[in-house]
């Protein structure tokens, strides 16, 4: 395992040194660093020409200079490790350390967001093949494919945040658009849902008429200006949470494990009044620390119960426990909504930068504040993503389902849910982590575009401005931090995939 | 007959195909007379050709015009191609050596045109009689921007050099890739490792980073060349596909076959081994084309692709995406063609797959599988009759 690690980790970075030499002399050669000053007035401008030629080392040809910058990353075992100073003269390590943060909080949560929401749609669309909910979802998944990412995102500004913005000022919801969406969601839940005439009908009556209701009593409180939850509310999402777990997890005949759930379901509204008491305090380590906990006592709840398999009512109440405590934290958000946007000046989806300068807030106010400015790029940046995943998952799961293993898991009469569940999804993963490894590589391009129309500073507009300047050590700083986490993505796809899939171990 | 595609011999599925000449022959033996001879060579090769053996390009056809998705995008691709060339017509050429064919659009695209309409469309496209003004392109169907530029000239000058710098990718990429995999795939060892690891140095860095450096260097040279170049570093994938493709291909024994006959590699390669992976090429071929598209906006947008004065439909939608408020057209236009070249590529490039597929049956829906389990359930009136008679 060890030889594997480093063997796979020094070929890695020969790789990665021999490509950043290769980026680092075509940038060299892509403009002029001083363009900008031969064109300038100044009069001591020979000078400025003069110091800046010193500063970066211009009078050495790329190809030697790329030694001269390597020698710098290389200091590091000596303690003072360099990336060299940017155009203007600042030290790179500082814009780059600045940058990261934003540019990782972006890609991350596309990226979570599009597997997750990706997978499971790939899935449902495999489960139901040649259907027109397959054939729509495939549609729309290669429109998602073509779409250009900046179009894309001056679109979403557009109809998303000032529509959004607009709506605000007077939230109530046009009669037309709750029948039409009402309609809409049913024939959707219809879709997934499948089975004979009865099943269709039932499914799309429920899912129509709870719709309905929903959007009138948004419309009527005009909720959107001031959303609550209440704990009656998450009460009642999290029984539906505790049945939706079951039936995925061990199915709802499983009784112990569904109890399991409603427990904690129950647990979890008695803390919640002392769970508010301790947001007060919040912070990110403490909110973290508390969902721990609250994942551990499901686990205990599960075990507490037994059954006929304990790890599975276990697993069941740590699933619930995560989801209604996250259900809580969304309702905690709520309760500072019409604060944040008192501070915004009513318009809360914000469309440059990534977050309001000088907000001073609780940590709830600012965590609506980094939601707000993340919601526009996300969307723009995980729609590509989104498409991707979705064909990859339902081939791998379509793949999967032709195996003999499955029609053997069939004829011995497991139910529908097991064969999926159990068996076929697990194995339909697999293939899906290395595209993850991939993927980080296109999203990062993605980000590129996104931070340039929604006035990010991250990493894509460090980029974007070092190309513009031929500033070469600042571009080579964010290749290197790109280079490095595809490295460092591609050594977790693997082992990732040796964990999943035990025909397949990590051997030399 | 039917030309085999490389590979080995076709399986024949009736009668020996090759020998309709010697059944031909015996039979008219048999006859006597040449004229009933006639007949009979005719019929035979009419049933001949019923049982003809289908080379691989006749199936991959009959197969890819089947999927409808691909037929529609296939038709509106084509008719996009001819709208975008022929409108405005081309100008090919450097300095002195124009050669430019005039359209049959009344404005080019550097005209400046007196504003009309308020620089809004002019294209209206509710019929009379249904309440609107009529169908009418009008001067400016997509409108003008603020200068008095015509959109629609505009936009079809972008929409050519987006297809011309696409093409030229997918043509320079698939020869550099199909090169590069089927060599490194054909001859392992060494000549695998170097350039493996060559392809890995140029994966590692992500495209658009890389296309953009080399982009910026380029632009001035113009935009075929910057297609060139783009095409340079888009290959990856094609190469290690074609490079799995080779691997497996060359343990075959028709590869055997032709070395022991004495082929030269280079025949080997171009002759037995590509011809088979050619489903895999095209399809990633297209596929790859669609992604140049929206690579090449997206440099164009970002400023490091085509360069003013040339005009590129990621260019028009940076030019003009703070008009969003005021001028929204001057922004969809851009935008639809783009997608609709992409979004008409990736479905030829997924039929293209279909048809390649050996694998793939057409599934049936709902409808269809229950009458097909109602005719198992309720053997045939012939069949029961049939069965009690024998």
């Amino acid at each position: 395992m060890a030889t594997f690690l480093t063997r796979r980790l020094l070929a890695s970075f020969l790789v990665l040194f021999a490509a950043s030499f290769v980026v680092y002399v075509l940038t060299c050669y892509s403009g002029d660093p001083l363009a900008e000053l031969r064109q300038s007035n100044a009069r001591n401008k020979a000078q400025l020409i003069e110091a800046k030629i010193r500063a970066q080392n211009l009078d050495v040809p790329p190809v030697l200079r790329y030694f001269l910058w390597l020698g710098g990353i290389l200091r590091v075992f000596v303690g003072a490790f360099t990336l060299g100073t940017s155009a203007k003269g600042q030290p790179v390590t500082q814009l780059l350390s600045a940058a990261m943060g934003s540019t990782l909080q972006l890609v991350t949560t596309a990226t979570l967001i599009a597997i997750v929401v990706g997978v499971g749609i790939g899935i449902t669309t495999a489960l139901r093949q040649y259907t027109s909910y397959d054939y729509g979802v495939t549609f729309i998944s290669f429109l998602f494919f073509s779409l250009p990412i900046f179009w894309l995102a001056v679109m979403l500004k557009q109809y998303l945040a000032i529509g959004f913005n607009d709506f605000l000022a007077n939230p109530q919801i046009p009669p037309t658009v709750i029948v039409v969406a009402s309609i809409v969601a049913g024939l959707v839940w219809l879709a997934i849902i499948g089975g004979n005439a009865k099943r269709r009908l039932v499914t799309f009556t429920v899912a129509a008429a709870s719709t309905a209701m929903v959007l009138l009593f948004f419309s009527v409180t005009n909720w959107f200006a001031s959303p609550v939850m209440g704990p009656v509310v998450v009460l009642i999402l999290g029984i539906g949470t505790a049945y939706l777990v079951t039936v995925l997890s061990t199915g709802i005949s499983n009784r112990k494990s569904l109890f399991t759930a409603l427990s904690v379901v129950g647990g979890l509204l008695v803390a919640y009044y002392p769970l508010q008491y301790a947001f007060a305090f919040a912070n990110p380590p403490l909110v973290i620390g508390i969902a721990v906990v609250i994942i551990g006592l499901g686990v205990a709840v599960g075990f507490l119960w037994g059954g006929p398999d304990r790890a599975q009512s276990a697993r069941t109440g740590a699933i619930t426990a995560g989801l209604v405590y996250g259900l809580i934290l969304i309702d905690r958000f709520m309760q500072s909504w019409t604060i944040y946007t008192s501070y915004v000046g009513g318009r809360p989806i914000a469309t440059i930068s990534s977050q309001t300068p000088d907000l001073q807030g609780s940590f709830w106010v600012e965590g609506l504040d980094s939601f707000t400015h993340l919601v526009l790029p996300t969307a723009a940046l995980l729609l590509a993503s989104l498409a991707g995943y979705t064909r990859y998952s339902r081939a791998s799961l379509l793949d999967v389902l032709n195996q003999d293993y499955i029609r053997t898991a069939r004829a011995k009469g497991l139910t529908e849910r097991t064969v999926v569940m159990r068996h076929a999804f697990r194995n339909a993963l697999i293939p899906i982590t290395t595209i993850v490894a991939f993927d980080f590589g296109a999203v990062i391009g993605g980000a590129i575009i996104t931070e340039r129309v929604f006035g990010w500073s991250g990493m894509g507009a460090l980029f974007n401005t070092a190309l513009s300047e031929t500033d070469v050590n600042s571009l080579m700083a964010v290749f290197l931090v790109t280079g490095i986490s595809a490295i460092v993505f591609n050594l977790i796809a693997d082992f990732t995939y040796s964990a999943l899939d035990p025909r397949i171990r990590v051997t030399a | 007959m039917s030309d085999t595609f490389g590979g080995g011999p076709t399986p024949p599925i009736g009668p020996q195909v090759g020998d309709g000449d010697s059944r031909e022959k015996a039979l008219r033996q048999q006859s006597g007379s040449p004229d009933a001879g006639g007949e009979e060579r005719g019929e035979n090769a009419i049933e001949l050709k019923e049982v003809e053996g289908l080379s691989q390009g006749r199936i991959v056809f009959k197969r890819f015009i089947r999927h409808k998705g691909a037929m529609i995008s296939l038709a509106i691709l084509i008719l996009v191609v001819i709208l975008a060339f022929s409108s405005i017509g081309i100008e090919v050429g450097f300095g002195a050596l124009k050669v430019s064919v005039p359209g049959w659009w009344m404005w080019n695209y550097v005209e400046i045109t007196p504003i009309v309409n308020g620089a809004a469309p002019t294209l209206s496209l509710i019929p009379e009689w249904l309440g609107g003004a009529g169908i009418s392109f009008g001067a400016h169907p997509f409108g003008q921007d603020e200068i008095g530029h015509d959109a629609f000239a505009r936009v079809m000058r972008g929409t050519q050099q987006s297809l011309m710098i696409t093409v030229v990718i997918g043509v320079v990429g698939t020869v550099i890739g199909v090169a590069v995999g089927s060599v490194a795939g054909y001859f392992r060892g060494r000549i695998d490792a170097i350039l493996m690891r060559l392809t890995d140095m140029i994966i590692i860095i992500p495209l658009i980073l890389l296309t953009a450096i080399v982009g910026k260097t380029f632009q001035n040279l113009g935009s075929f060349v910057f297609a060139l170049v783009i095409g340079a570093f888009i290959w990856t994938g094609l190469a290690r596909l074609v490079r799995g493709e080779v691997l497996g291909l060359r343990e075959r024994e028709f590869v055997d076959a032709a070395r022991v006959a004495g082929a030269s590699d280079a025949r080997i390669i171009f002759r037995h081994i590509l011809p088979n992976a050619v489903g895999v090429i095209i399809v990633s071929t297209t596929l790859t084309m669609a992604s140049a598209i929206l690579l090449e906006t997206a440099l164009s947008y970002l400023g490091f692709g085509v360069k003013f004065p040339d005009v590129s439909l990621g260019t028009l939608i940076s030019e003009y995406q703070t008009a969003f408020n005021t001028r929204p057209w001057l922004f969809w236009w851009p935008g639809t063609f783009i997608i609709i070249v992409a979004l008409t590529i990736n479905f030829i490039g997924d039929g293209l797959r279909d048809a390649f597929d050996p694998r793939q049956r057409r599934g049936l829906n709902r409808k269809a599988k229950n009458a097909q389990a109602a005719d198992r359930e309720q053997p045939t009136a012939s069949e029961t009759a049939v069965g009690a008679s024998a």
